[in-house]
């Protein structure tokens, strides 16, 4: 076998420069994230809003979203799971990729300050407004199968199926599917790498704001994910309003929080120049 | 490197039907047939090595991490683990392990993710998205059709606070994973060309792939 490894030398300071990499991702340098955004929250301005949608629990819906518009994903009186997927509109083969948002954010836990990257090392979503602060992007959505077990000789949708329509009806099909980020479910990892429901289901009046940092398909579904300790299948209905949001300011959170978020935005400032 | 592990009587290097060599940053892919188990061999020690499975007659059909993840209730890949496809039907079972970390969380490196994670300057550096860019071209696969993937030998712990971070590896050289397909499978490798973080101990290594028939 023909291999010649690399030097000590070289290796010692890839490494050193990982550590300080790591150090500064770990420590959130420059700024501090802040917690959760305060409920209820304040009114959007009549004039700001495009659209306004209330989703059924248990549906789904789409959504063309342009750069500098922004969601608020409101559970309203509920407890409802929103699962959440996004690809850019120019270009449909660029989508939301979690496990790339987790590794270079150094976290799976997302909120207030961070931000969410397409495959292509861009930002395509800041998180702007959260008053939860718990959402999954490890475990996905329910499907035929899970809720068949779950809610047994119940009539149920499932995310697998929400989904598989929203693709097929924007002219895209099962492969263009991307995981899925589930805001409003209270999932973390235990030490020995188990997952649980940690807490309160989430509150009603929770809400996510998410600003679009590029043009966007958007799709949503509101089926209860499956580690919701509801045992019965009784998904709340959801309010999504579109707005014109303000412009970022020189020292906007999401965009100088982390020197990841920093260079993230310069990779969609060459896309959109 | 160390000798070939047995971990059946009836598998050994000779009767194996299939024996590939990978060299350190390079992609490969194979079919696997129902029945048949594939050994991935970490050759000389912690080397992360990225694999994708697809349905070998529809590759609509390909891996899920979220859904291998949700099935199993667990971050982590190891003996027992069943390899989930997007349709939810079970692809490969892992049967062997003398490793016991690899990871389903992180996803592959691609020179673009590099730029946000390290820096403008590592973007021409060679990744494994680019590996699988390649490889899964010839199956007339693109972009589209690359998923989260599996990272084996891979050692990223996730805490209950969400912290997440790559660290060294604990794979030795000669550990292995072996893996029997419940369908036959199209699998996509690529041996891991990252040296900005500890996933390959800064130094990517050669591996080995092995498939034997099932012992029935």
């Amino acid at each position: 076998m023909m291999h010649v490894r690399r030097s000590p030398e070289e290796i010692a300071a890839n490494r050193a420069r990982y550590e300080e990499h790591q150090k500064k991702g770990l420590e959130f340098a420059p700024k501090t994230l802040p917690g959760p955004s305060p409920v209820p929250a304040s009114a959007i301005a009549a004039a700001a809003i495009i659209h306004q949608e209330t989703i059924p629990g248990g549906w789904y819906w789409s959504t063309k979203l342009l750069r500098g518009e922004a969601i608020r994903i409101d559970q309203g009186e509920g407890n409802s799971t929103v699962a959440l997927v996004a690809w850019n509109a120019e270009d449909t083969s660029e989508r939301i990729n979690l496990v790339d948002t987790a590794k270079v954010q150094w976290t799976t836990a997302l909120g207030k300050g961070r931000v969410i990257f397409s495959d292509m090392g861009r930002v395509m979503f800041s998180i702007i407004e959260d008053s939860s602060g718990a959402h999954d992007c490890l475990m996905g959505g329910s499907t035929a199968a899970s809720n068949a077990a779950k809610y047994p000789g119940e009539k149920t949708r499932n995310t697998r199926d929400n989904l598989i329509i929203i693709a097929v009806k924007l002219g895209l099909d099962r492969r263009d599917i991307p995981g899925i980020l589930n805001l409003f479910a209270p999932v973390r990892l235990a030490e020995a790498g188990g997952f649980g429901w940690q807490g309160k289901r989430s509150n009603s009046g929770d809400y996510v704001e998410l600003r679009a940092e590029m043009d966007m398909l958007v799709g949503f579904s509101t089926c209860p994910h499956p580690l919701d300790p509801d045992p019965a299948y009784q998904p709340k209905p959801v309010v999504i309003t579109r707005y014109k949001a303000a412009a970022p300011a020189a020292d906007d959170l999401c965009r100088t929080a982390t020197a990841e978020a920093v260079r993230g935005f310069e990779n969609n400032t060459l896309m959109q120049a | 490197m160390s000798d070939f592990i047995q971990t059946s009587p009836a598998r050994t290097i000779q009767n194996a039907v299939q024996d590939h060599f990978i060299p350190a940053e390079a992609p490969w892919s194979g079919v696997v047939r129902k029945g048949q188990t594939i050994r991935i061999e970490d050759s000389l020690g912690q080397q992360a090595i990225d694999t994708l499975f697809y349905r070998a007659d529809d590759f609509s059909e390909r891996y899920s991490n979220q859904d291998t993840m949700r099935m199993q209730g667990a971050a982590y890949i190891g003996i027992g683990t069943k390899i989930m496809s997007n349709e939810g039907n079970v692809m490969l079972t892992m049967t062997a392990d003398s490793c016991g970390r690899h990871d389903t969380s992180a996803g592959a490196c691609s020179c673009e993710s590099n730029t946000v994670r390290f820096g403008h300057g590592t973007k021409y550096l060679h990744a494994c998205r680019d590996n699988f860019v390649l490889e899964v071209s010839k199956h007339g696969m693109g972009k589209r059709d690359i998923v989260p993937n599996i990272n084996f030998f891979m050692n990223v712990p996730i805490k209950p606070t969400g912290e997440m971070t790559i660290v060294d590896g604990i794979s030795a050289p000669g550990d292995y994973v072996e893996l029997v397909a419940e369908m036959d499978v199209l699998c996509v490798i690529s041996n891991c060309p990252q040296i900005n973080n500890p996933c390959n101990g800064f130094d990517p290594t050669p591996i080995r792939v092995l498939i034997w028939d099932g012992e029935d």
